[in-house]
């Protein structure tokens, strides 16, 4: 049991349903501060609809959602992501028509870009930089999930929830995405990450919570998961070679 | 040719497709009646875009589909009569500062009403069905209905003229064009007004929220903009601009009626189809294909000039099913 001392969001018994069917079933576990914790499961077992929930986008029925001390569970979105929360959804929400640039600056305090901020940003994902002023549409499907992830840490946030961000990107970009991460977590960054590739989460984990049709059905290490085959395949099906 | 000349080709496309239309239209009407014709549709086509363009964001930020938009220029049309009223004097005397004073406190005052009158519809009727198309489609369809009423109890049920200030009426020769004064001045108007929109727009932070709004209102609401205040703004702005398109259309035409708004909403509605729900760039692009297919083809075919738009839009949504400029490629 994390202490409510450790746990900067924590997450009771909260239930979300989405027009008639219930997806989350009394979801419990807390994601502790300064470390990354890897959010797993198979397709389809709610870990989207659980950061969508924390979020605000989509409303919890019952249960209580608590970021830093504070219920956040009937707070409108945008006042969510004022107390520092960054959120990069699956499909990365990147703005097509506005250009690199635009889309950081959407990201940013008002009074804009820092530029001791922007240059270490821009120093993890340099073809940013040479696509500074070219509508965000037109990058590819890897330079498209830098950008989110650059707009989410572009200010100092309290809290990032990541969406599959290796999803079909090339292994080189897996690579470079895997290192920003370890930056992050480096700087003491607390990060839920939800992922698919098991390998991925080895590398940059520290805590672990899997999921299975709207429950946590286990919470933990993520070294302890990693050396543990025979949970893992209890827990995912699949081998650890693998995607999950 | 290289896939990429024909993307670029699929991309500057929509922005050709107007100066295209002008240059077939010159050798068939020849020059003279063709410029008169050109400055009078490119007029008619700002004026539309000044109604159109708030209707089309207001669309694009919360999928609001508002049937009631015509009242609000009817409105901005009558304010600008009572407020003209007193100041007959001024728009009478041959004085351009004189007629552009009166004109400009009626265009701010048909704005301010509009502007007030949108704000208090978006709280009290729009913000009870947001995300409920049907419902938006009855009940703004109803208060459309009820203002119009409530317009002809107040100013009654004959139409009205509305005549040009004295500078502004008769034409100016250029070569052999004779060009209405009042659709230079409206062109002026438009373009001004359509240059700040897309200022505000592109230059500033808020304009960025607004664009960025159109296109995904979750991740907008995600990086903490509060997009129903920025509705509840581009909703009040949207219809001001009605407003200053009915005081405008109304003079264009020299008369007001409770029917004023209705007269444009075909025109509208075409105008952002023909656009791409939500997008102001296509949005200015329809706006003035449908004035200059209205005026060309009324000059060559005048029965047609309706159905010519119609038609318009029937051939762009076949060949870009979700307009000219789509806000997304999803």
């Amino acid at each position: 049991m994390i202490g409510d001392g450790d746990a900067l969001l924590r997450l009771d018994g909260v239930h979300t349903d989405i027009g008639r069917y219930r997806i989350l079933h009394g979801v419990d576990f807390a994601v502790r501060r300064g470390r990354v914790t890897m959010f797993l499961g198979r397709n389809g077992a709610g870990k989207t609809t659980t950061l969508r929930t924390i979020m605000g986008l989509w409303r919890a029925r019952k249960g209580r959602i608590i970021f830093d001390g504070q219920s956040i569970a009937a707070m409108e979105t945008p006042r969510i992501a004022r107390l520092g929360i960054a959120y990069v959804p699956e499909n990365m929400g990147i703005f097509g028509k506005l250009t690199v640039r635009e889309n950081m600056l959407l990201a940013t305090a008002p009074r804009g870009f820092v530029e001791q901020q922007l240059d270490r940003v821009l120093e993890s994902f340099p073809a940013l930089k040479l696509k500074w002023e070219t509508a965000a549409g037109a990058l590819s499907g890897g330079q498209k999930q830098m950008l989110a992830i650059a707009r989410a840490i572009i200010e100092q946030r309290r809290l990032l929830l990541i969406d599959e961000p290796t999803k079909g990107l090339s292994p080189a970009m897996v690579d470079q995405l895997i290192e920003v991460f370890l930056r992050l977590k480096s700087e003491q960054t607390t990060i839920l990450l939800v992922e698919q590739s098991f390998p991925v989460a080895e590398a940059v984990g520290d805590d672990v919570a899997v999921m299975d049709q709207g429950y946590i059905i286990h919470a933990g290490g993520m070294a302890a998961l990693a050396a543990d085959e025979a949970l893992q395949h209890r827990l995912l099906g699949l081998s650890i070679a693998g995607a999950i | 040719m290289s896939e990429d000349w024909l993307d670029r080709l699929h991309r500057w496309a929509p922005y050709a497709l107007t100066p295209i239309i002008m240059l077939i239209a010159l050798p068939v009407m020849g020059v003279g009646p063709w410029l008169t014709l050109t400055v009078a549709g490119l007029s008619m086509g700002i004026l539309l875009f000044l109604v159109a363009s708030g209707l089309t964001l207001i669309f694009g930020l919360m999928d609001v589909l508002n049937f009631a938009h015509a009242a609000f220029v009817t409105v901005g049309a009558y304010v600008a009569l009572t407020v003209l009223g007193p100041l007959a004097g001024w728009t009478a005397e041959l004085s351009l500062t004189l007629n552009l004073v009166a004109l400009l406190v009626a265009l701010l005052a048909a704005a301010a009403a509009s502007g007030i009158l949108g704000f208090g519809f978006e709280r009290v009727i729009i913000r009870q069905v947001y995300g409920a198309p049907l419902r938006q489609i009855l009940i703004t369809i109803g208060a459309l209905t009820v203002i119009e009423q409530l317009v002809i109890v107040l100013w009654g049920p004959q139409a009205v003229p509305l005549p040009k200030p004295a500078s502004l009426r008769g034409s100016v020769l250029i070569g052999a064009s004779a060009i209405e004064t009042y659709r230079l001045f409206a062109l002026c108007v438009g373009l001004v007004v359509a240059v700040a929109m897309q200022l505000f727009l592109t230059r500033t932070r808020l304009g960025l929220v607004v664009r960025a709004g159109v296109e995904n209102h979750e991740m907008i609401q995600s990086l903490g903009y509060n997009i129903r205040r920025v509705f509840v703004g581009v909703f009040m702005a949207g219809t001001a601009l009605a407003g200053m398109g009915g005081m405008m259309w109304a003079q264009y035409q020299a008369v007001v009626s409770s029917q004023t708004g209705d007269s444009m909403t075909i025109l509208v509605f075409i105008i952002l189809i023909i656009g791409g729900l939500g997008s102001v760039s296509g949005c200015f692009i329809g706006a003035i294909l449908v004035g200059l297919t209205n005026n060309y083809v009324g000059f060559l075919a005048p029965k047609l000039a309706l159905g010519s738009n119609i038609l318009l839009m029937a051939l762009i949504l076949l060949w870009q099913p979700r307009g000219l400029l789509p806000i997304s490629e999803d």
